[in-house]
């Protein structure tokens, strides 16, 4: 029988970012249920991002100088680093766990690209906001949200020269996926688009001049559709119920979907209207949800790695630097999604060089150790510093890094207060490794233990199981 | 399983130790007693050029009134082209590709791209190294495929070895991924570090063979350590004395050169050089660039010549896209389409400029139009050089050129 205490951390780490220690041993002896309850209704309040000012009455760039349109760049790449920054320090330090992993969750799924800072701060807050709504009010607002637009080129469809983009991805990947509708639903629904635009101040804005009014005909019905319509009948297909619950279980649950189970899920929730909350709800009170195999049987994505160290020991993190230059190596850059598919997951997150920094971060982070990796280059990151600085080319710096953050070890080591020296290793054990079936040896972990002071054990031995392939999984 | 924390290690060890000789640990024994084996098999080194080189301004139409008209701040001066025939000729920096092009051992093959163009950075080399359509999402690279095709019953990544600190999607698979390096000697250093090394002892005595996904972690270990400790030995069989430049693509080169003539049972190679965005002030940029590609490549080449193996060792240079074929306003240019590809061997069949040059009278919204699709290319070096099925790697057929 797996213990209270596993099951609410298994609740912890996939509704989250995992738990701090103290507050575990506050709610490990309480019924699943009511920690459920708990987190919803911690996640009743929400907290906007807000780190880059309202765009305002700007010019429009072909307006501007080539001075200014250089700054408006430099401007927008710094804004939307401090936005990373800003984004990893609220997941690793919320109070609103869930609504911050749903977040997270939305943000993969309708996966999006701005070199407006604004933009991208606005979206994320419209996620954020509607991260438990209803999906059918997301999927609307998500189709409206004038990054998207501008990521999708809706700004180019044009009764005159229609653009597909946003038409087919929006089915593809936003809803129903492959093989529910063909290139002719693209083309008629990409003429309902037209129109759908935004202006510079960053707001939706109808544009009837570029709006075909035409007759549509889209997924067996015919009309003078507009944009809404589309999504409406999108939304009265199965399939978009069954698109999201597939990949809700595999971001949630484990990458190996339970086809019954998804079907329930998916029935439910079609029928609720798309209620995300329900959905969820259902996922984390159901006892397949505590099955043995789904325990600590997920790879965490880089998001979830970093922000768990730092649930569990806070680190100060005042520079993007080094948070960004983990989130580069490890392959997941928050706003920075490889295409609009969205991060792939699971074993993909693996190979030799992100598997090694993942085993070597905690040395780095904790210990000060240094060493010598150097990221991949985003050629949109060089387009930005091509614009800044002209005259002198880009040139890829090598050096040796440092991840040298302040960690606040106390309150962490003062949680193992009331536990016996005997039982130190177990309860440190027990509270860092998800994973029921482990592999490595207690005899070989206490070789590298400092036994100098309790502290310095404690510290010791949880850098050591940070260290771990199994502390990779929750 | 019944879990409890005080006694995991005996009930793991029990699940285990009976049933565990999985097939990756006896290629790792088979490394660490020093079984090495003289690879002579065909080579691929790929070398991406990331950024969008300007293949304008590197393949120039010498002759073409519509080139220079549109490039007045930085097209390659006629008198200043290296000439190949009475159309191309190479920018003045690409001398030693006037020798390999001299020697038939040279390849230019124009007018590479694919339907639908995309113009972003990140998505259009998303689609060139995952080999997918402009409208398709492909979760693995082709070469990785090649690994999950050819080798599935290889258990170590330095079959694709790419020379970097990280990983490109290029190399991931379904199954199988190659290894990143930057240096045999660190990489190894690196998993010869005793706890490191202590985890994996520990797992090889208590661990299980079971495909779930922490296993899957601790066999990427065991390969990385495997994998390290081979790379390592054979970087140390032969050792240049050809001097490289002192950047760091001809370093990486090196690199290759001496695992290659090392004897390596590696495939295929990965280096990049960058970056060619040149939005600004193109000339002065690309043509150190170019100058660093040409004169990384002559170092290699006169290495692999001199140990006999330039006939076994295919380079394929590729860019995520061309450039646009009117300048800018600052001297530079704007992302574009299809572009040029250069192959280089010691055993092209077909040297020499392939196909026709760019037709700058017929643009499509002043790009370049595509004619070979890069998958193509893909398919001829997958099949023809490394021997394997190709259309099951790019899930589709792709006519096959000629060169190779």
């Amino acid at each position: 029988m797996l213990s209270n205490r596993k099951k609410i951390q298994h609740l912890l780490w996939r509704s989250g970012f995992g738990v701090d220690r103290t507050t575990l041993l506050k709610l490990q002896d309480k019924p699943v249920n009511e920690v459920v309850d708990w987190l919803f209704n911690q996640s009743k309040r929400e907290a906007d991002l807000n780190v880059v000012a309202a765009l305002g009455d700007r010019k429009k760039p072909d307006m501007m100088t080539r001075e200014e349109k250089k700054a408006l760049f430099k401007a927008n790449f710094q804004e939307t680093s401090d936005l990373n920054l800003a984004w990893v320090n609220q997941i690793s330090t919320t109070e609103q766990p869930l609504r911050e992993k749903m977040t997270l969750f939305w943000h993969g799924h309708f996966a999006c690209r701005s070199t407006i800072a604004f933009l991208t701060q606005q979206q994320n807050n419209t996620m954020r906001r509607m991260a438990l709504d209803k999906f059918s009010d997301l999927l609307m607002a998500v189709s409206k949200d004038p990054a998207m637009i501008q990521f999708l080129n809706n700004q180019q469809n044009r009764k005159q020269s229609p653009n597909e983009n946003f038409a087919r991805e929006v089915m593809e990947l936003f809803t129903m996926g492959r093989g529910n509708y063909t290139e002719d639903d693209i083309k008629n629904a990409a003429r309902a688009f037209t129109g759908w635009a935004h202006d510079f101040t960053g707001q939706f804005v109808f544009r009837q001049m570029f709006h075909d009014y035409g007759d549509k005909t889209f997924l067996g019905n015919t009309g003078d559709y507009f944009g809404e319509d589309i999504i409406n009948i999108i939304l009265e297909k199965r399939a978009t119920a069954d698109f999201i619950t597939k990949k809700a279980y595999k971001f949630f649950v484990s990458d190996t979907i339970d086809t019954d189970i998804q079907q329930q899920l998916a029935k439910q929730f079609f029928e609720s209207g798309y209620d995300t909350e329900k959905l969820m709800r259902t996922i984390f009170t159901s006892d397949w949800f505590y099955d043995e195999q789904n325990i600590g049987s997920k790879i965490k994505s880089p998001i979830e790695l970093i922000a768990g160290i730092r649930k569990s020991i806070p680190l100060q993190v005042d520079d993007n630097k080094p948070v960004l230059y983990a989130q580069k190596i490890l392959g997941q850059i928050l706003f920075y999604p490889p295409n609009v598919a969205g991060w792939p997951g699971g074993r993909a997150w693996i190979d030799s060089s992100s598997l090694m920094f993942r085993l070597k971060m905690p040395e780095y982070i904790f210990n000060a150790a240094e060493f010598e990796v150097t990221p991949k280059v985003d050629q949109d990151d060089i387009e930005e510093q091509m614009m800044m600085n002209s005259e002198q080319p880009y040139a890829a710096q090598r050096t040796v890094n440092k991840l040298n953050l302040a960690a606040d070890w106390q309150s962490y080591i003062n949680s193992f207060s009331d536990v016996q020296d005997k039982q130190v290793f177990n309860e440190v054990f027990d509270y860092l490794v998800q994973p029921l079936n482990c592999s490595v040896s207690a005899e070989m972990l206490q070789n590298y233990a400092n036994t100098g002071s309790r502290e310095e054990y404690i510290k010791s031995i949880t850098v050591r199981l940070m260290s771990l392939p199994e502390y990779q999984m929750c | 399983m019944k879990y409890n924390r005080r006694n995991f290690i005996a009930i793991s060890g029990l699940a285990s130790t009976a049933l565990f000789i999985p097939n990756f640990l006896k290629a790792f024994e088979r490394v660490n007693k020093g079984l090495l084996q003289t690879d002579k098999g065909k080579k691929l080194v790929v070398v991406q050029l990331s950024g969008g080189n300007d293949g304008l301004n590197t393949v120039v139409p010498y002759r073409n009134d519509i080139y220079y008209s549109g490039r007045q701040g930085i097209a390659v001066q006629r008198n200043q082209v290296i000439t190949l025939n009475d159309e191309l000729g190479l920018n003045p920096n690409l001398t030693a590709f006037k020798k390999l092009y001299d020697n038939a051992n040279l390849a230019v093959i124009n007018n590479v791209g694919y339907p639908n163009p995309d113009r972003s950075h990140f998505r259009s080399m998303d689609i060139w190294q995952t080999a997918s359509g402009a409208n398709d999402y492909v979760r693995s690279g082709w070469v990785g495929r090649f690994l999950d095709a050819q080798c599935a019953d290889c258990n170590n990544a330095y079959h694709a070895i790419e020379v970097d600190d990280t990983l490109s999607l290029a190399m991931k698979g379904d199954k199988k991924t190659g290894i990143a390096l930057r240096d045999p000697a660190r990489l190894y250093n690196s998993t010869a570090e005793k706890y490191f090394a202590d985890t994996v002892a520990s797992y090889k005595a208590h661990g299980s063979a079971t495909d779930t996904d922490l296993n899957y972690l601790y066999k990427t270990m065991v390969e990385t350590v495997s994998s390290a400790d081979y790379i390592y030995k054979e970087s140390k069989v032969y050792k240049s004395d050809v001097e490289y430049p002192q950047t760091d693509f001809a370093k990486n080169l090196k690199t290759v050169a001496e695992l290659i003539v090392g004897g390596i049972d590696t495939d295929v190679f990965y280096v990049s050089l960058g970056s060619f965005d040149t939005h600004v002030n193109q000339v002065s940029q690309q043509n150190r660039l170019l100058g660093q590609l040409s004169d990384g490549l002559d170092a290699f080449v006169t290495d692999l010549k001199m140990n006999d193996r330039f006939k076994d060792v295919l380079i394929m240079t590729f860019s995520e896209f061309g450039r646009r074929v009117k300048q800018n306003a600052s001297n530079g240019t704007d992302h574009g389409t299809a572009n040029n590809i250069f192959m280089m061997s010691g055993a092209l069949s077909k040297p020499g400029i392939y196909n026709d040059s760019p037709n700058l009278n017929d643009l499509d919204e002043g790009d370049l139009k595509y004619h070979i699709d890069f998958r193509s290319l893909y398919a001829t070096v997958l099949n023809k050089w490394l021997n394997a099925n190709d259309e099951q790697i790019l899930g589709g057929k792709f006519e096959h050129v000629s060169v190779i």
